[in-house]
């Protein structure tokens, strides 16, 4: 399957292209190679599916291709750095999750983006983006990995910023690229951890679940855990900052400044769920030797998930309820994740999560994306601007009407089937954990809904320019997604991705299903009681006064760490640094040369010149050289 | 014509090397110039050298092209400026420690002129304040070097002979203090650094292009190809003192850069905290870090060459070098922008890019020793690629991006076809380092084996 490898170089030699020639190229031109390479990535990454899911089964379980590793960069005597590709069940999935969403979104900027200022540059970065991501999901090794991590990052730092002279854009980026590289350091340090102790960096080595291999990391000790915990943790550390879990997700909210489709892409769809799929990647790793880690990401993802639909609930910017949606979904594919075991029916969380990472990527890119075409036509984010939109916008509507109760995990809609298994997994585990995150899926059906309900229904606002549906190139993408939000959930998903590989059949747990159903519905019903006819003022019980400032304010996290960095590391520490340079060191070396200085003036006398005063002090120092001789 | 010729070296050394020859030096020529002390000019090449002299080939030849338009005593610029080249070739190239000091000798006078006739600012400052600490380190340097000709009892100063009268080890604690230190002042060793930012900030461009990127890389060389080679065991014994220091200055270097807001200072103390590194990766002793010490002395002077030919070039256009005078600039002159993001980016280690290239093989390298110190203080200048995306986005972010701060700027052009031809040239490189890193990096490890066995 060597034709995978034009799959991941094509977005790169789009990028090159489109960069290179700027605005050279008419914006139509740009957008047509930019949107006709994806096209080909995504009819290529459909067939390798295809064929991979067909023909790479080898008795029961799927088997691991590599159909190209070279060296890259040698590192001592064990350690070298590879470029390969590697197709495995997830990885395989990935492809088609990336490329579908992506052409997507490439399709729908032709319409969204038009005639803004550098749409060559909008869809350069939109091919080197999906370069990286793609890239990332088909490493073979953990350094590999970290290399497209980081390629990832730049782009949507370079996204994120697109609006450039927008001063909230530019520090937006800013900021998801310093959070995201601080959680990027801890990964690092995992990686060399972990490589020093088992040489080497391939994941075929690292996830064969041979314990030789992790012999010396987990009999070395340090600080209560062995290294090899230690050097998990720090991983999962650079995957909980890609994925925004809680407390590193303060980026994702202000990431929203990039334009829509972006936030679709990335912030939804495919960058966010990276450190989902890293865990994944590593996840025999975690399952066989530090069950403990992976406990701790449970309850990373759980309280995460519980926090971020908190606070979703108050958001009045259409874009950031997303956002904290997003973050909350991620929260449950780690759960599940979490929670899973390798083998058979109690593998179940990790199918879970890979399936509600599939399904959530199609939806939420789906709601993105009507977002992104509401706002087109309402030229806000803010709630309180829209109203009643459901005539004007007919198709916007019915589709992101779709995704929201898939959301909510309404069946039959795709997300019920996924967040489902979700539950299931998670009360197989652990019944108290089981219903926080049934609590959780409540919470996701009301904040949904009463997005929903405040966008489409309630009183029509007064507009500049009367809103309407948007054009075909914007509303073709959101019935194309709607269909796997419709129907994703019927894919035997079992039969292809699972922890150990080997087929397994989904059974339906009629019990958690009806309770899910049953709070995701009472979700609904409240949110359409307060929202659907918002002309009544929307009460905030005044109990719960307290517990609305603080959601509104996302409990102060951003505050929290706004003090530290400013307050504490700029201010303090950063100024203390270079004062202390111009002043301390270099005050030194000024000083020196001060004092040399100094002396030189004071002694300048003796070479004055004059022969009287150097014939005196001739005569007495060898008078005193004289009396010092005879006296001692 | 230099470019030319230093390719056409690494093609030679690299055809020569394929063909089977194991000589640890290549290309050697020896003339005796001072018998009575035994003196010789004896050059040679191995995989270091010639990695180095490419580097500097295409320093000097974009810096030639950045000062097209140097005024006034345009020729006498360009005299000092060839002898400063001349210095550097040189010393990449010795392998007579009387004929490397002299070398070195040669690329540190000409600098006090070309600051303090063609600077700005305080050029008066800080071309002695340069020459003055440069000039104090050589003297306990030129100390270093007789100190281990004459401890070894060897009959010339040749290093390879050198190499085969092994010093007393308590000597060796002495000599390697000396000579680790006055190479280490050259190569911004923390605290001594402070010569670096006030030098870089008063050179005209080319000066500083190939101040930072060359010169501060003879330090690095230096102690690599003197004080490591010659005297390993107190290498191995002192190593931990000089590691806290270059350690310090890493992440010191870059806390600092985070409050400067004049772009030279931003960049030159970006350059104290990568060129401690280096010595930080040449200090870790194991053959990756000293490959990735090398690895990072190129790119770091291609980058930070690119920094200051882009930052001479909108200092010339907008006349102010101080971010919070500046903004939006990335709409008037987008190839300057878009050339400094690429350099901001490789200089934090973006993949694809050479910074990414060599700060992970020296991470991997200096992790390698066991130890706990070691890799707490691994871990510490790890975290310098955090602090470094903090200053060069505020910096982009400040003056790059954001709406335009002065109308003024809004009439300002952009490249011309010389500065185009420069900047171009070093981006090639970098981008070639970030994609392609295998070639060059086993022709420098393989320089190495010979060495560490020594060391161990």
């Amino acid at each position: 399957m060597g034709y995978t490898l034009i799959i991941l170089l094509l977005p790169l030699v789009s990028f090159a292209l489109l960069g290179l020639s700027g605005n050279r190229l008419s914006y139509k031109k740009s957008g047509v190679i930019g949107t006709a390479s994806l096209l080909i990535v995504a009819l290529l990454s459909f067939y390798a599916a295809g064929e991979y899911f067909v023909t790479q089964k080898a008795g029961a379980v799927f088997q691991t291709l590599v159909p190209l590793n070279v060296l890259w960069l040698n590192m001592g005597a064990n350690l070298h750095i590879d470029m390969g590709i590697l197709l495995d069940p997830i990885s395989v999935m990935m492809l088609v999750v990336i490329s579908t969403v992506s052409l997507m979104v490439h399709i729908y900027s032709l319409g969204y983006m038009k005639g803004e200022k550098g749409f060559q540059r909008y869809y350069a970065f939109l091919s080197l983006f999906t370069f990286s991501m793609l890239g990332l999901v088909l490493s073979t090794n953990i350094f590999q990995m970290y290399i497209f991590w980081e390629l990832v990052g730049v782009s949507s730092y370079l996204l994120i910023g697109f609006y450039y002279t927008k001063p909230t854009a530019v520090a937006a980026a800013k900021k998801a690229f310093i959070v995201t590289r601080f959680a990027d350091m801890f990964f690092l340090i995992g990686i060399l951890v972990l490589s020093y102790y088992t040489q080497t960096f391939d994941f075929g080595t690292l996830t064969s679940g041979n314990s030789a291999v992790f012999q010396q990391a987990i009999s070395t000790q340090f600080m209560g855990a062995s290294a090899l915990a230690w050097a998990m943790a720090l991983i999962f550390v650079g995957g909980a900052g890609k994925s925004a879990m809680f407390p590193l997700h303060i980026w994702l909210p202000d990431a929203m400044e990039g334009p829509t489709p972006v936030s679709a892409l990335i912030h939804a769809a495919t960058m966010v769920v990276a450190g989902v799929y890293l865990v994944a990647r590593l996840f025999p790793v975690y399952v066989l030797f530090t069950p403990e880690v992976l406990q701790g990401i449970a309850y990373v993802g759980a309280f995460t998930s519980m926090f971020a639909a908190l606070i979703a609930i108050v958001q009045t910017d259409i874009k950031r309820v997303l956002a904290f949606s997003t973050i909350s979904q991620i929260g449950f594919m780690m759960v599940a994740l979490g929670v899973s075991k390798l083998e058979g029916h109690e593998g179940l969380g990790y199918m879970a999560s890979m399936f509600h990472l599939f399904t959530h990527a199609m939806f939420k890119a789906l709601l993105f994306l009507g977002a992104g075409s509401v706002i087109h036509a309402v030229h806000s984010n803010e709630m309180e601007n829209m109203g009643g939109l459901r005539k004007q916008m007919p198709v916007t509507h019915l589709t992101f009407l779709i995704a929201c109760l898939a959301i909510a995990g309404i069946p039959p809609f795709s997300g019920f089937f996924s967040k489902d298994e979700i539950l299931s997994a998670t009360y197989q585990h652990n019944t108290g954990l089981g219903v926080w995150m049934t609590l959780v899926a409540g919470l996701t059906a009301f904040y949904m809904f009463r997005l929903y309900f405040s966008i489409f229904w309630g009183k029509e606002k007064q507009h500049a320019h009367p809103p309407h549906e948007s054009p075909k190139s914007m509303t073709f993408p959101l019935i194309f997604l709607a269909i796997p939000t419709l129907l994703g959930g019927f894919v035997p998903f079992g039969q292809f991705v699972t922890a150990d590989r080997a087929p397994y059949t989904i059974h339906m747990e009629w019990l958690v299903a009806g309770i899910s159903v049953v709070v995701a519905l009472g979700g609904i019903l409240i949110a359409r009681k307060l929202y659907q006819h918002p002309e009544k003022p929307t009460m905030v019980p005044s109990g719960l006064k307290g517990f609305h400032n603080a959601a509104s304010h996302r409990f102060y996290i951003d505050e929290i760490y706004l003090f530290i960095t400013k307050k504490i590391l700029f201010n303090g520490v950063s100024r203390a640094f270079a004062w202390f340079d111009r002043h301390v060191v270099d005050g030194f070396i000024n000083g020196l040369a001060t004092t040399t200085d100094w002396f030189s003036v004071r002694i300048r006398g003796f070479q004055s010149g004059e022969i009287q005063w150097y014939a005196w002090v001739f005569l007495f120092g060898s008078l005193l050289i004289t009396a010092l001789i005879l006296f001692f | 014509m230099l470019v030319a010729l230093a390719a056409f070296l690494a093609f030679q050394y690299v055809t020569v090397r394929k063909s089977g020859n194991t000589d640890p030096m290549l290309f050697t020529a020896a003339l005796s110039w001072f018998k009575t002390l035994h003196i010789q000019y004896a050059v040679g090449v191995d995989g270091v050298s010639v990695v180095m002299l490419c580097l500097s080939a295409v320093i000097v030849f974009t810096g030639t092209f950045v000062s097209w338009k140097m005024a006034p005593l345009t020729k006498e610029f360009f005299l000092w400026f060839s002898l400063l080249a001349t210095g550097v070739f040189g010393f990449f190239i010795s392998l007579d420690l009387f004929t490397l000091f002299l070398f070195y000798e040669t690329a540190l006078i000409p600098m006090y002129l070309l600051i303090g006739v063609w600077g700005s600012g305080r050029k008066e400052y800080s071309a002695m304040k340069l020459t003055l600490m440069l000039m104090g380190s050589s003297m306990i340097l030129l100390v270093g070097i007789l100190g281990i000709y004459f401890g070894s009892g060897a009959t010339s100063m040749h290093i390879s002979e050198l190499a085969q009268h092994p010093m007393p080890v308590e000597l060796q604690y002495f000599f390697f203090t000396l000579t680790f230190f006055g190479f280490g002042v050259l190569g911004a060793l923390f605290p001594f650094h402070t010569w670096s930012p006030d030098g870089h900030a008063s050179a005209p461009t080319a000066v500083s292009m190939l101040h930072a990127g060359v010169l501060m890389k003879l330090g690095g060389y230096g102690s690599f190809r003197v004080a490591i080679t010659l005297m390993p065991e107190a290498a191995e014994k002192l190593s931990p003192i000089f590691l806290v220091l270059t350690a310090i200055g890493v992440v010191y270097g870059a806390m600092a850069a985070i409050r400067q807001t004049d772009l030279k200072y931003i960049n030159a103390y970006s350059s104290v905290s990568h060129c401690n590194l280096v010595l930080f990766a040449i200090l870790m002793l194991t053959q990756t870090s000293l490959s990735g010490a090398v690895l990072q002395m190129l790119s770091h002077g291609l980058i930070t060459a690119l920094f200051f030919a882009l930052i001479g070039m909108i200092y010339g256009r907008t006349h102010t070098r101080l971010i919070t005078d500046m903004g939006g600039l990335m709409k008037i002159m987008p190839f300057l922008g878009v050339s400094f993001v690429i350099a901001g980016f490789s200089n934090i280690g973006v993949p694809g890019l050479s910074g990414f290239v060599a700060e992970m093989t020296i991470f991997v390298g200096s992790f390698e020793n066991g130890d706990l110190f070691r890799r707490i203080l691994t871990i510490a200048a790890v975290t310098s690629i955090v602090i470094g995306a903090v200053y060069i986005l505020r910096m982009i972010g400040k003056f790059l991006q954001g709406p335009l701060q002065n109308a003024e700027h809004g009439k300002l052009d952009d490249a011309h076809w010389f500065e185009r031809l420069a900047v171009i040239t070093l981006i090639a490189g970098i981008i070639y380092l970030g994609f392609f890193p295998t070639g060059i990096s086993n022709m420098i490890s393989d320089s190495f084996g010979s060495i560490l066995q020594a060391a161990k």
